[in-house]
């Protein structure tokens, strides 16, 4: 054996430890996908909202027919938003683990979808309960800081950038709660703007190198 | 002092010192998730696994999912200190040749 050997085996057992414990194929194109159809979705809420308190003036009075529909159609808004994000993010991912020739369902990646899972679906019952008491000015914040919660715990099994965007978007739910009523800005800057950022940050870190080799 | 004699024998094979490399990083990892990061075939893997388990340095815990056996395994204390010895051991060879 000798000291090239002995750097290899080095070099070896960093990348074993690496791969086994972190779901690295996570693609800075799922981020800057997920961010597009945020803004996009934002935008559309705004104008629906928009037409809405437009329509209430116009007539001068409120309408509780016309919130209803409002709301129904926003939650539709969302449930599409939701279903187009992942697919793409998911599409994204596995492009990048294919090109690494890594699988894209294994024990890191178990870890990362398990975790994140946990206080997302925690704060999706929590702002269910918020819709049904009719409490719709928190549900931006809400999700915001269980978003950034549940970043910040499956960072520990997937690229530490997430775990500082994960960060960034509890501050940004935890500001939404001081400035109520203008969640849908937060909103479109936590889920739009930030994952552009933070996308494009660690598709310049990880990947430009391996795209440009083809 | 000869710096090899600190290095481990039972660390020479890649396999086994690449076990050991993912328990130390992973508290507790099945047959099948091994078999997929090191990328090597069940025969090969089991009989390193055999030999690492008999010196004390992982830990066998059989399960069961369903009706399928899972076995899993984690790192004993003596497998921690012996792994981190290795690591030392090349460190300072490499060291000692600079």
């Amino acid at each position: 054996m000798n000291e090239q050997q002995h750097l290899e085996t080095l070099s070896d057992i960093k990348r074993i430890m690496e791969r086994s414990s972190r779901f690295i194929s996570l693609s800075g194109l799922s981020g800057v996908w997920a961010g597009i159809c945020g803004l996009a979705g934002a935008t559309v809420a705004y104008l629906w909202i928009h037409s809405y308190y437009l329509a209430w003036d116009t007539r001068g009075s409120y309408y509780d027919a016309d919130y209803a529909i409002l709301r129904y159609k926003l939650i539709i808004l969302a449930a599409v938003v939701l279903g187009i994000t992942l697919a793409g993010g998911a599409y994204f991912t596995w492009r990048k683990a294919r090109r690494n020739n890594l699988p894209i369902w294994d024990a890191t990646s178990r870890k990362v979808v398990v975790n994140l899972c946990l206080p997302l679906v925690t704060g999706g019952f929590f702002i269910l309960g918020l819709m049904y008491n009719n409490h719709e000015p928190l549900i931006a914040p809400s999700c915001l800081v269980f978003y950034g919660l549940a970043l910040v715990n499956a960072s520990k099994y997937t690229l530490t950038d997430i775990r500082y965007l994960g960060i960034t978007e509890i501050i940004l739910g935890i500001l939404n709660i001081f400035f109520l009523r203008r969640g849908l800005y937060f909103w479109a800057l936590g889920f739009g703007v930030l994952h552009i950022i933070y996308g494009l940050v660690m598709w310049w870190k990880y990947e430009r190198g391996v795209n440009a080799e083809g | 002092m000869n710096p090899i004699g600190n290095l481990n024998k039972l660390f020479d094979s890649r396999i086994r010192l690449g076990v050991m490399s993912v328990l130390m990083v992973n508290e507790e990892v099945s047959f099948n998730d091994l078999k997929q990061v090191l990328e090597v075939t069940d025969g090969n893997l089991a009989s390193h696994l055999t030999t690492l388990e008999e010196n004390g340095y992982l830990k066998v815990h059989k399960g069961f999912i369903g009706r399928k056996t899972n076995t899993t395994y984690s790192i004993t204390k003596a497998g921690e200190k012996a792994f981190k010895g290795h690591l030392a051991a090349l460190e300072n060879m490499i060291r000692s040749i600079e």
